[in-house]
């Protein structure tokens, strides 16, 4: 994604997260859980990430933040290199994440209040408690929940609740970008819409940019600008959301699309669906060549020499396939 | 007959906080080779619902009325033996997470063959036999090696198979899959609905599928019961149900998903407002009241009584009893009072 880089909230350019993984007396296999990922965000703008588990999705999510560091590659975030604790510090005042379990992202010795203003604390924002407790009621009405569960703990709420309250603390420090890493996947399907509603509420309101990190393509393709596909480490399609959903390129998004059950019984009995064979390989022992070669239907020879690079095709989309 | 019937079956777990009525009064039938589907979020009872027929519910959760008969056979209140000898070899069942079903500390092999030897007159070495045709059939290559290997050595998908080989390893008639595919991805997903799909049409399997993905539903179910609180608030056929929806819970969760492909794909979405309905403290009227957008003077008051739409097709909301009041232009005593 090398165009609007200027424009860019955030950039990376061929991230690395590579894990070692000792298997043995003084011996250890590396792990490519990020292997190579480059794209940007614009400001206000949602990037969905979707793939199976295991593909690196949340890592790429945590890397950025430098929650992990990287072992490779570069993050520009709001026109600055992240790099220095001092670039670090600063960036997290402005990026902040919000968790996909909401029962063990919040300490149960908290009360809602100490939460929400934890990273208000960290940062010395405040100088008052008045100051902070205003802040906190400022965020609590942001995400509507009512004043009184400030004093509260977090075994009293249900899980759409204290996803709200995830979703405060993120905000606490007023910043331009959330990593959203499964945010709905742990929560009743009548409550998703009320937590999907309000992200997309708060990024009208206050410009926020989202990566929202999901495995569910329904619900990637309905708050997503652009979609990327990550599988084993490496992204194999990145598109417009509706294109991709459309009409995708790479045999893996296909299959992918192809598997995401639809709420209709007649369409779906009545589509043909691509059942992919096997298991997602092992990150510790990657097939070499392109990663997808041993489930995809139309692998040939060529696949196993070696693995096709992501490269254009059409406008504003890229796909790492040697048959597009 | 049916195969299997449930005759207003409630469950309660006695619990120092008092009782909580996980299931209500809850009655239906399942034919030979049918699949049901049963949908409802969680702490709606599908689980609960499941675990009475099978008779695996722990203390403090109790039976405490109702009936359930699998082949014209009473299996509340029935003996020990009797059960045993249905469960496991009429009914089967498959849970959510493979990984916390199966043994870490024993063999695939040897966890099947346990099974089938418990079930039937097989000695060790014809059912070693056994659990090696049975992982064949799951679609497991290697299936002589697998035997050998442990629960920690197999992906989560696989696990799944083993599960499924294990309840089908007796021949059952009736299979209850509780969440079978939560755990597991899309792609896996796909796979093992298209698993049990065929496994179904080849053993003449029914299956009792418990889930909270409509989609899953869609694909898998001729009919759907959808439960709230307890309770069967609608039942019909899958596409009474998502084209024809008559309770204002179904028709909500309906409209609260984001679909891929649909019309409104960009547009907002609309959710069901509050949250999930405590337990403990359930309104006298319609349990989904506090959550309705429609609701009337009547909804707080009576719990409204299942109303059939048409052949099949039943849901409790006081909505419909509204609309065929003025559809037939009878007086209107109680329910015209419109919402406040």
């Amino acid at each position: 994604m090398t165009n609007g880089q200027a424009a860019g909230l955030l950039q990376t350019e061929d991230l690395k997260q590579h894990f070692l993984i000792p298997t043995g007396f003084l011996k250890s296999k590396t792990i490519r859980a990020v292997d190579g990922v480059s794209f940007s965000i614009r400001s206000g703008e949602t990037l969905g990430l979707v793939g199976e588990s295991g593909c690196g999705k949340t890592t790429v999510g945590r890397t950025l933040l430098y929650l992990y560091k990287p072992t490779g590659g570069r993050i520009h975030f709001d026109g600055k290199e992240i790099r220095s604790e001092e670039s670090i510090r600063e960036m997290r005042k402005k990026a902040s994440i919000v968790f996909q379990d909401p029962y063990s992202s919040l300490n149960p010795r908290m009360t809602v209040e100490d939460i929400i203003a934890e990273p208000l604390d960290i940062h010395q924002i405040v100088k008052t408690k008045q100051e902070r407790s205003h802040r906190v009621r400022e965020l609590l009405d942001a995400v509507e929940l009512p004043h009184e569960h400030a004093g509260r703990y977090i075994h009293e709420f249900s899980g759409g609740q204290r996803q709200r309250i995830g979703i405060a603390r993120a905000l606490a420090m007023g910043p331009k970008f959330i990593v959203c890493d499964e945010p709905v996947s742990a929560l009743d399907v009548s409550i998703q819409a009320q937590i999907i509603n309000m992200f997309e509420d708060l990024q009208a309101e206050l410009g926020l940019a989202y990566l929202f990190i999901a495995h569910n393509l329904n619900v990637v393709r309905h708050i997503s600008k652009r979609i990327m596909v990550m599988y084993l480490g490496k992204v194999v399609e990145s598109a417009p959301a509706a294109a991709l959903c459309d009409s995708p390129m790479h045999p893996y998004t296909k299959s992918l699309l192809s598997a995401v059950p639809i709420p209709d019984p007649h369409k779906e009995r009545s589509r043909t669906r691509i059942v992919l064979e096997g298991d997602v390989p092992s990150p510790m022992d990657l097939p070499g060549g392109c990663n997808f070669r041993t489930r995809c239907p139309e692998a040939t020879s060529r696949c196993a020499e070696a693995a096709p690079p992501l490269t254009g095709c059409g406008t504003d989309r890229q796909a790492a396939c040697w048959y597009i | 007959m049916s195969l299997l019937e449930v005759r207003h079956l409630s469950t309660s777990f006695f619990t120092p906080a008092g009782e909580v009525r996980a299931v209500n009064d809850l009655s239906f039938s399942l034919e030979e080779g049918e699949t049901i589907g049963i949908v409802g979020e969680s702490g709606s009872g599908k689980s609960v619902t499941a675990y009475s027929i099978m008779q695996i519910l722990t203390h403090p959760g109790r039976i405490i009325g109702g009936s359930i008969k699998y082949d014209g056979e009473e299996l509340v209140g029935c003996t020990d033996k009797t059960i045993s000898s249905i469960r496991g070899n009429k009914i089967s069942m498959i849970f959510q997470d493979p990984m916390t079903s199966l043994n870490p500390v024993y063999t695939v092999g040897n966890q099947l063959e346990e099974a089938i030897m418990l079930h039937t007159k097989r000695d060790k070495a014809q059912s070693r036999k056994r659990a090696v045709e049975m992982i064949r059939l799951v679609g497991i290559n290697d299936p002589d090696k697998r035997v050998r290997q442990y629960p920690h050595e197999l992906s989560g998908g696989m696990r799944q198979r083993v599960m499924i080989a294990m309840a089908l390893a007796c021949e059952p008639n009736i299979l209850i899959a509780d969440e079978p595919t939560t755990a597991l991805d899309v792609t896996i997903q796909a796979q093992i609905l298209e698993l049990m799909k065929a496994l179904q049409q080849q053993l003449g399997l029914a299956i009792i599928l418990i889930t909270h993905d409509l989609g899953v539903v869609a694909g898998m179910c001729e009919s759907v019961l959808v439960m709230y609180a307890g309770k069967i608030i609608e039942r019909g056929s899958a596409e009474d149900i998502f084209y024809n929806p008559k309770h204002e819970y179904t028709k909500g969760l309906l409209r609260s998903l984001p679909s891929i492909g649909s019309d409104k794909e960009n547009e907002r979405l609309i959710p069901i407002a509050g949250t999930p309905v405590d337990m403990l403290m359930l309104p006298a009227g319609c349990a989904f009241l506090p959550r309705c957008d429609r609701a009337m003077k009547i909804c707080i008051y009576e719990t409204p009584e299942e109303l059939g739409i048409n052949e099949g097709h039943y849901a409790s909301c006081w909505q419909n009893v509204k609309a065929l009041l003025q559809a037939d232009e009878l007086p209107e005593h109680q329910i015209e009072e419109s919402r406040e």
